[in-house]
């Protein structure tokens, strides 16, 4: 189903996201919180991209700055031939359907004064011209879709549970046939039993509608069990970016290793015979990283080297992104990512 | 576990219900469990179980009304704590029985240094003179793996990282050295990496200092890690319990083995779909006399609908010793 061979759906340059600090009296800007800073990657048409790391690692900024409800600082950020970063309000708005979002929580992101049916059609009366019975077929439709029955669409959202209010955000999210759905910690506040029934209808959802999702979570057996790729995030940057399987049989960067192998396994004969990699201390602040890799504070392979300099993410293996002095440049093979041709498409994308 | 010492923690029958304008929530159904000395106890089971409430109710830390608990006994060392005096009660939490919460932040009070915080249980239930507690606070944050702990403890909750205000929480719950400590979801809010420190953290002081751990947690995962003995709770009810490889690899109720099959594996090989539990947990608003799972139950039957099961032996140890179930349905009866 994924075609790797055309131009990717998403292209993400060199995108940075810094919040300003202001101190003192005078409030005058003393520094930067470096929430994303320089990350590249690209999501090829109905791929999913997991995007894991620890909290305060700029996964969720990352989100939603591809669908720039933040204004980013730098970058570019190319969805379906457009880069979005500099789109006027207009056009930006009518770029919006083909790319929506599922939150974390899914109480807080629907509004309680509105019925089921309500929330749905929200977005076809801002973004269609469709008459009201037409939007109610078409709300009844998308009910049908997520597993919501059709007799609770004049019911409001304190009246459903976690799991079919996370279906009510995903069904908001399908109105306008999106090609990208950013899903940011979608099943975090859930309960396991729940968990897999909206991983199970987001993946059916992907088969029926050829959809492209970009996976934020901090669950590393669920980015395992639903993401074709997965970018692996510390401290604002991208510092592992590999296919699936490559990397949990073999990561490559260390934070990716410490990180797997701090993931509890339900299974006590496993857990007693395991190696956890300790990590030392806390993240650093990201007001004020280290000067050399963002990791060398906390790295148990750390020398000289990453202490001055920062490593850049260079494929180091056919596929396989990772930004780490320990790790040799190859020079990418033909038909891989972020090639000519994407850069061909960004131009493209710039001059429409 | 140590067969045959007396129990450091004995609960019988204890049975909390919450009057709400709606009528009485039935939040803990008849729950029995015994904790030996230096042993993990895991309780597991989803938002609403019980498994928080039943804990709670032990040292009488719900608000009454709306909670009543109208039965049981909760014994330690010999006193029931549930006709023990306020006054009894308050001297027995902080000092015989311990708690670390799921959220470090909202259970520290922001406008007092650590070390206030660590001093009072010491003042109040050991009668500590304020530089001995002092000294022993320094003690109890080096003991826990803080840096620099002489000078940290005059430092603010606020100045302390997620993990090292665990680490905090943990100080302050071991202060006068408890029986048993209460950890309830003490892992869920840090990331995975700073959860591995508190992981290791909790299994060395539990061989250093030998209590008893009570620790709540919907992870699975953390609790194949740090427990010795598992409770399944369901619907307020305590569905399974079993010595914990056994519940990892036979386990016998279908709610725990449904709930051991959806979670995606993070080696071997990758799983096609993912196995469902369909619905939604019950709000058990009576007195239960069906099995609170059997409307998601694989194999409910007619009985399931007519008779609340009782738990029963499986390895043929006495009830609360071994491994035990509530179900009327047998994984054998499957195979037959």
């Amino acid at each position: 189903m994924r075609d790797t061979q055309a131009a990717p759906l998403v292209q993400v340059e060199g995108l940075k996201m810094y919040f300003p600090v202001h101190t003192g009296i005078l409030r005058r800007h003393t520094g930067n919180v470096k929430a994303v800073d320089d990350v590249s990657f690209a999501i090829h048409q109905g791929e999913t991209l997991g995007l894991v790391g620890e909290s305060g690692c700029g996964k969720s900024t990352v989100g939603r700055a591809l669908l720039r409800l933040y204004e980013p600082t730098a970058g570019r950020v190319v969805i379906d031939g457009e880069d979005i970063a500099t789109l006027s309000h207009e056009a930006l708005r009518r770029k919006r359907p083909t790319m929506q979002m599922v939150f974390q929580d899914p109480q807080a992101s629907l509004n309680p004064r509105m019925s089921l049916s309500a929330i749905i059609a929200e977005p076809l009366t801002e973004h269609t011209k469709l008459t009201a019975a037409q939007r109610q077929n078409r709300v009844y439709e998308l009910m049908d879709q997520v597993g919501l029955n059709r007799r609770f669409a004049n019911r409001f959202p304190h009246e459903f549970s976690g799991g079919q209010r996370q279906r009510i955000g995903i069904a908001r999210a399908l109105a306008l046939n999106p090609k990208l759905i950013v899903c940011d910690e979608p099943i975090a506040a859930l309960d396991v039993s729940i968990q897999a029934q909206v991983v199970n209808l987001l993946e059916d959802l992907q088969d029926t509608l050829g959809l492209t999702y970009l996976f934020i979570s901090h669950d590393l057996s669920m980015v395992r069990h639903i993401a074709d790729r997965v970018a692996v995030m510390y401290l604002g940057r991208i510092v592992e970016l590999s296919p699936r399987d490559d990397l949990y049989a073999r990561p490559l960067h260390p934070y990716a290793e410490a990180l797997l192998s701090a993931v509890n396994e339900p299974d006590p004969d496993r857990a007693k015979t395991r190696k956890r990699i300790l990590l030392k201390g806390d993240l650093p602040s990201p007001a004020n990283p280290p000067v050399g890799c963002n990791f060398c504070t906390r790295c148990p392979k750390v020398f000289a080297r990453c202490l001055t300099e920062k490593p850049a993410l260079v494929q180091v293996e056919p596929g396989r992104q990772v930004a780490c002095h320990l790790f040799e440049t190859i020079h990418p093979a033909t038909g891989s990512t972020g090639g000519s041709e994407a850069k061909e498409h960004l131009q493209h994308g710039v001059t429409q | 576990m140590a067969d045959g010492a007396a129990p450091v923690l004995d609960v019988r029958g204890l049975t909390t219900v919450f009057h709400t304008r709606q009528g009485e929530i039935h939040a803990v159904n008849s729950v029995s469990f015994t904790l030996s000395k230096g042993e993990v106890l895991g309780v597991v089971g989803e938002s609403g179980s019980g498994k928080s409430v039943t804990m709670m109710s032990l040292v009488g830390l719900l608000p009454s009304p709306p909670a009543e608990i109208r039965e049981g006994e909760v014994l330690l060392g010999g006193q029931d704590l549930l006709r023990a005096s306020p006054a009894e009660l308050s001297s027995v939490r902080g000092a015989k029985v311990g708690f670390v919460f799921q959220d470090p932040m909202t259970s520290l009070n922001p406008v007092f240094t650590v070390e206030n915080q660590i001093i009072e249980p010491l003042i109040r239930h050991m009668a500590m003179s304020a530089a001995d507690a002092k000294a022993r606070a320094v003690e109890l944050l080096d003991l826990v793996g803080i840096p620099d702990a002489a000078r940290r403890v005059k430092d603010y909750p606020h100045q302390f990282s997620g993990g090292m205000r665990q680490r905090v929480m943990i100080a302050i719950a071991l202060a006068c050295d408890p029986d048993v400590l209460i950890a309830d979801e003490p892992t869920t809010a840090l990331d995975v990496t700073i959860q591995a420190q508190i992981l290791e953290l909790m299994t060395q002081l539990r061989e250093k200092l030998g209590m008893a751990i009570i620790w709540i947690t919907h992870d699975l995962g953390v609790i194949a890690g740090i427990a010795d003995r598992v409770m399944v709770m369901y619907g307020g009810q305590v569905v399974e319990h079993a010595p914990v490889r056994a519940l990892f690899h036979n386990s016998q109720h279908p709610y725990t083995r449904a709930l051991l099959r959806t979670i995606p594996k993070i080696t071997g090989a990758r799983e096609g779909r993912l196995s469902v539990i369909e619905g939604q947990p019950p709000i058990m608003t009576s007195v239960p006399r069906a099995c609170p799972f059997r409307a998601r139950c694989a194999h409910a039957h007619a009985r399931c609908e007519a008779e609340n099961p009782a738990r029963r032996a499986v390895d043929g140890k006495p009830l609360g010793q071994g491994h035990d179930v509530a179900c009327h349905w047998t994984p054998e009866a499957e195979n037959a």
